[in-house]
C-alpha cells in the first residue's frame, strides 16, 4: 500500500507529517518512507539511522560520435526540447534538456547518435530500527524531476514490493506531483486553514480526482474554528481525516528539526486517529 | 570582430536588456565595418524550456565573438558559450546599446 | 527599470506575506507580478478585479486522427513514455505521460498524428486595490511552470509599468531552485530572500543563494518566525554575514499573519501598529539598495 503526503501548497506541513506518521508506524511494523520532492528533499534532517547504501540513478542524453556526423541538422530538428546545438563543427548537447525521448537517435540518417547514462541524482537509504527511509535527490544544476521520481518508485517495487510505503511528495500540483500520486494507491492531502491553504487545496483535489486516486484531508495547524476549509471539504464530500492543533510548542520543536510523535502527546494523538481512519481503508 | 549585445529594441539606440536567453534583440556591431545588424528573438515567447541553448544556436550561427548582457546568461547558455569559444561581458548599468559598446572598448565592463 | 524579485527557497516561509505587505507599502508605485504560478496565491491577499486574460500554451502534445491510422503500432513501440495506447478501434494518448517529443507525430508512416500546441493555463492583467495592477497566472493541474510562463508574466508586467510610467516591478518569485526560479531572477535588479528559522528553511536557502551568486545581483533577506529558534536564528545571520548578504529585517511567529491572511489583507494593512514600521523601512532600504 503506497501513501502519499501531498499538498496544493507548500510549507503546509507535508513533511513534518509524513515523517512523524512514519516514525510512529514503525514502532510496531516495517515502514518504508519516500522523498520525492527531488530537488528539495528536507526529510532526512528528520531522520537519524544508519545510511545503507547510496545509489546513484542515470538517465540517458544523446552522443554524438563525431567521425560519422555529417553536420546534417536533422537532430536539431527532431528534437522538440533544443537540447542539441550546433556551434561551428561540432555539436553540443544539453542533458538538462533533454527528455530521453531517443528522437535524435531514431532521426540521424548516419547513425552517429548513441544515447548514453548521465548522472541524474542518487537513492540513500537509511535504517532506523523499523524504518527504512529512502531518499531521491537531483545531483545539484540537475532540473529533471520526473524521471528521478519513476526510478525511485521502480527501485522500491523491485527491492521492498508489497511493503507500506509512505511518500512525501514535492509541492503543488504539476509534473513532479502528478507522477507521485500516479503511483500512490492513496493520497493524504495536507492543508491549513487559511485562504492560501484552502485556495491550493481546491487545485490539490482537482488534480487527485483528474487521477483517479482516493484521498483525505489532513487540517494542520488547526484552531479549532470552523473554517472555509471544513465548510469546503463539506460541500465537496471530502474526508478529513484529522486535525492537527496549531499550537506554539509543536512550531517550536519542528523549527529545532526534532521529531514530534514522541515529544507531543496532542500530535501522538492524532498519528494514533490518522492510523485508525487509514486502517479502514485497508493499511 | 563581432560584438552582440541584448537589447529591448532593434538598434544601437535601445536599452540594453539585462536578460540573455529572453532578450528580445541582439543588436550586433561588426567593428571591421563599423556597421550595426539586427537578430531578432522575439520568438522566444513560444519557447518553453531550452530558451539558453537556442539563442547560443542563433548566436554561434552568426559568428558572433563578444556577448555583451546585463545580467548573465543562465547555466546552460553559459556552457554554450563557453564551448563555442564566445565571451561574454556584463554591463549593469542602464545603458543604450551604443553606450554598452563604447563601454566594452575602454575596459570598463567585468567579464562574466 | 527596477525589478525586485522575492523568492525563498522553501515554500511558506512566508514569501507571499512579505511580497504583499510591500506591494502594499509601496501602492501604485510599483505593478506587481505573481510568479509562483503553482501555487499563485498573492490574488487571495488581493482579489484582483481582472481585465484581461490570454489564453496560455507550452509544449505539445499529439492529436491522433484516427481514420488515417492503421493499426501499425510503430508509435507505441516508439514512444519512450507509455502514453500511446492502441486499442481494435481507437488510439489513445494519455495527456499524464506524454511529455511532448513529437517524436510519434514524425515516425507515423500514415502521418495520421499532428503535435498541437498544448493548452495549459492562462494569464491575466488585474487592477489591485493598492492602486495597481497585477500580472498573474493559473495552469491546468499537470501543467508545468516553466521559464517561459515566468518569462510572460514578467513581461506583461513590465509593459503595464511602461505604460504607466513606473519604474519599480514587484515579482513574487517561484520556489525552488530550478528553471521557473531562474528565469525569475534572470531580469532582476534586487533579489530578497525570506526565510525562516527552521531547519528544512535554512537548508533550502543555502541552495538557493548558491544560485543568486551566479548572477550577482544584490541580495537582502528577511528572517521570519525567528524567535522559534533563536540559535538557528543566530547561525542563519552568521551565514548571510558570510556570505555579504544584509538582514533587512527579522519578524517574530505572530497570529496576526495568520489573522491578517484570513482576512485577506496584508499583514501592514491588517496591524499598521505591528508592521507598518518596518515594512517600510525594508521598503525603503530596499529601493535605497538599487540607487547604488
Amino acid at each position: 500500500m503506497r501513501i502519499a503526503f501531498a499538498s496544493g501548497k507548500g510549507g503546509t506541513g507535508k513533511t513534518t507529517l509524513s515523517v512523524n506518521f512514519a516514525l510512529y508506524l514503525s514502532r510496531s511494523r516495517d515502514v518504508l518512507l519516500t522523498d520525492f520532492d527531488v530537488e528539495e528533499p528536507d526529510s532526512h534532517l528528520f531522520i537519524q539511522g544508519e545510511k545503507v547504501r547510496q545509489l546513484k540513478r542515470y538517465v540517458e542524453v544523446p552522443q554524438v560520435n563525431e567521425s560519422l556526423c555529417d553536420l546534417c541538422g536533422i537532430c536539431r530538428k527532431v528534437c522538440n526540447f533544443h537540447a542539441i546545438t550546433q556551434l561551428g563543427k561540432h555539436l553540443m548537447i544539453f542533458p538538462q534538456l533533454c527528455h530521453s525521448c531517443y528522437a535524435c537517435v531514431e532521426f540521424c540518417p548516419q547513425k552517429a547518435l548513441v544515447m548514453v547514462p548521465e548522472e541524474l541524482g542518487a537513492l540513500t537509504e537509511t535504517r532506523q530500527d523499523r524504518l527504512r527511509f529512502v531518499e531521491a535527490r537531483l545531483n545539484i544544476g540537475k532540473e529533471m524531476a520526473v524521471p528521478l521520481i519513476k526510478q525511485a518508485a521502480e527501485f522500491i517495487e523491485q527491492q521492498y514490493p508489497g511493503q507500506l510505503v509512505i511518500i512525501d511528495a514535492p509541492p503543488g500540483t504539476s509534473c513532479p506531483v502528478v507522477q507521485t500520486i500516479r503511483y500512490s494507491d492513496y493520497v493524504v492531502l495536507v492543508t491549513e486553514p487559511t485562504p492560501f491553504g484552502l485556495h491550493d487545496l481546491t487545485l490539490a483535489v482537482d488534480t487527485v480526482r483528474q487521477l483517479d486516486r482516493p484521498f483525505g484531508v489532513i487540517i494542520n495547524k488547526d484552531d479549532g474554528e470552523e473554517n472555509d476549509v471544513v465548510r469546503y471539504c463539506r460541500e465537496e464530500g471530502v474526508e478529513i481525516l484529522v486535525k492537527v492543533p496549531h499550537q506554539r510548542s509543536i512550531a517550536e520543536t519542528y523549527a529545532r528539526g526534532l521529531s514530534l510523535y514522541d515529544k507531543n502527546p496532542v500530535f501522538l494523538e492524532q498519528m494514533i486517529l490518522l492510523q485508525e481512519k487509514l486502517a479502514e481503508k485497508g493499511v | 570582430m563581432k560584438i552582440a549585445v541584448t537589447a529591448q529594441g532593434s538598434d544601437q539606440k535601445a536599452m540594453l536588456d539585462p536578460r540573455f536567453g529572453r532578450t528580445k534583440y541582439f543588436v550586433v556591431f561588426n567593428d571591421e565595418s563599423n556597421a550595426y545588424d539586427v537578430i531578432d528573438n522575439s520568438n522566444v515567447d513560444q519557447v518553453a524550456h531550452g530558451a539558453g541553448p537556442l539563442a547560443v544556436q542563433m548566436i554561434a550561427d552568426a559568428a558572433i565573438d563578444v556577448v555583451i548582457t546585463g545580467n548573465g546568461p543562465g547555466g546552460n547558455a553559459a556552457r554554450g558559450l563557453q564551448t563555442a569559444g564566445i565571451q561574454v561581458y556584463l554591463c549593469k548599468e542602464e545603458k543604450t546599446v551604443e553606450e554598452a559598446i563604447e563601454a566594452f572598448k575602454k575596459g570598463e565592463l567585468t567579464k562574466f | 527599470m527596477k525589478e525586485i524579485v522575492v523568492i525563498s527557497g522553501k515554500g511558506g516561509t512566508g514569501k507571499t506575506v512579505i511580497t504583499s505587505a510591500l506591494a502594499y507599502a509601496m501602492g501604485d508605485r510599483c505593478v506587481v507580478a505573481d510568479c509562483d504560478v503553482d501555487a499563485a496565491d498573492m490574488h487571495l491577499i488581493f482579489k484582483p478585479m481582472q481585465q484581461e486574460e490570454t489564453d496560455f500554451y507550452s509544449g505539445e502534445e499529439p492529436e491522433m486522427a484516427v481514420e488515417h491510422c492503421i493499426q501499425c503500432g510503430l508509435c507505441v513501440e516508439k514512444c519512450r513514455f507509455g502514453a500511446i495506447k492502441l486499442s481494435e478501434d481507437s488510439i489513445e494518448m494519455d495527456p499524464f505521460a506524454c511529455e511532448g517529443c513529437g517524436l510519434c507525430a514524425r515516425i507515423c508512416p500514415q502521418g495520421a498524428i499532428t503535435m498541437k500546441s498544448r493548452y495549459v493555463g492562462a494569464s491575466y492583467v488585474s487592477t489591485i486595490r493598492t492602486g495597481t495592477v497585477m500580472a498573474h497566472a493559473r495552469l491546468l493541474p499537470g501543467g508545468e511552470n516553466s521559464g517561459k510562463l515566468v518569462a510572460h508574466t514578467k513581461k506583461i508586467a513590465r509593459e503595464q509599468a511602461e505604460t504607466k510610467g513606473l519604474d519599480i516591478i514587484l515579482v513574487d518569485g517561484s520556489p525552488g531552485i530550478g528553471c521557473p526560479v531562474i528565469s525569475s531572477l534572470s531580469g532582476a535588479t534586487y533579489v530578497l530572500l525570506v526565510t525562516e528559522a527552521t531547519e528544512s528553511a535554512f537548508h533550502d536557502m543555502k541552495r538557493v543563494i548558491e544560485l543568486v551568486k551566479k548572477f550577482r545581483i544584490p541580495v537582502g533577506c528577511i528572517i521570519n518566525k525567528h524567535d522559534l529558534n533563536p540559535d538557528l536564528t543566530k547561525r542563519v545571520e552568521q551565514y548571510l554575514l558570510e556570505n555579504a548578504i544584509p538582514t533587512l529585517g527579522m519578524f517574530e511567529y505572530d497570529e496576526a499573519v495568520q489573522h491578517a491572511v484570513k482576512a485577506g489583507k496584508t499583514i501592514n494593512e491588517y496591524a499598521p501598529g505591528r508592521f507598518k514600521d518596518r515594512i517600510e523601512m525594508i521598503t525603503d532600504r530596499i529601493l535605497n539598495e538599487e540607487i547604488k
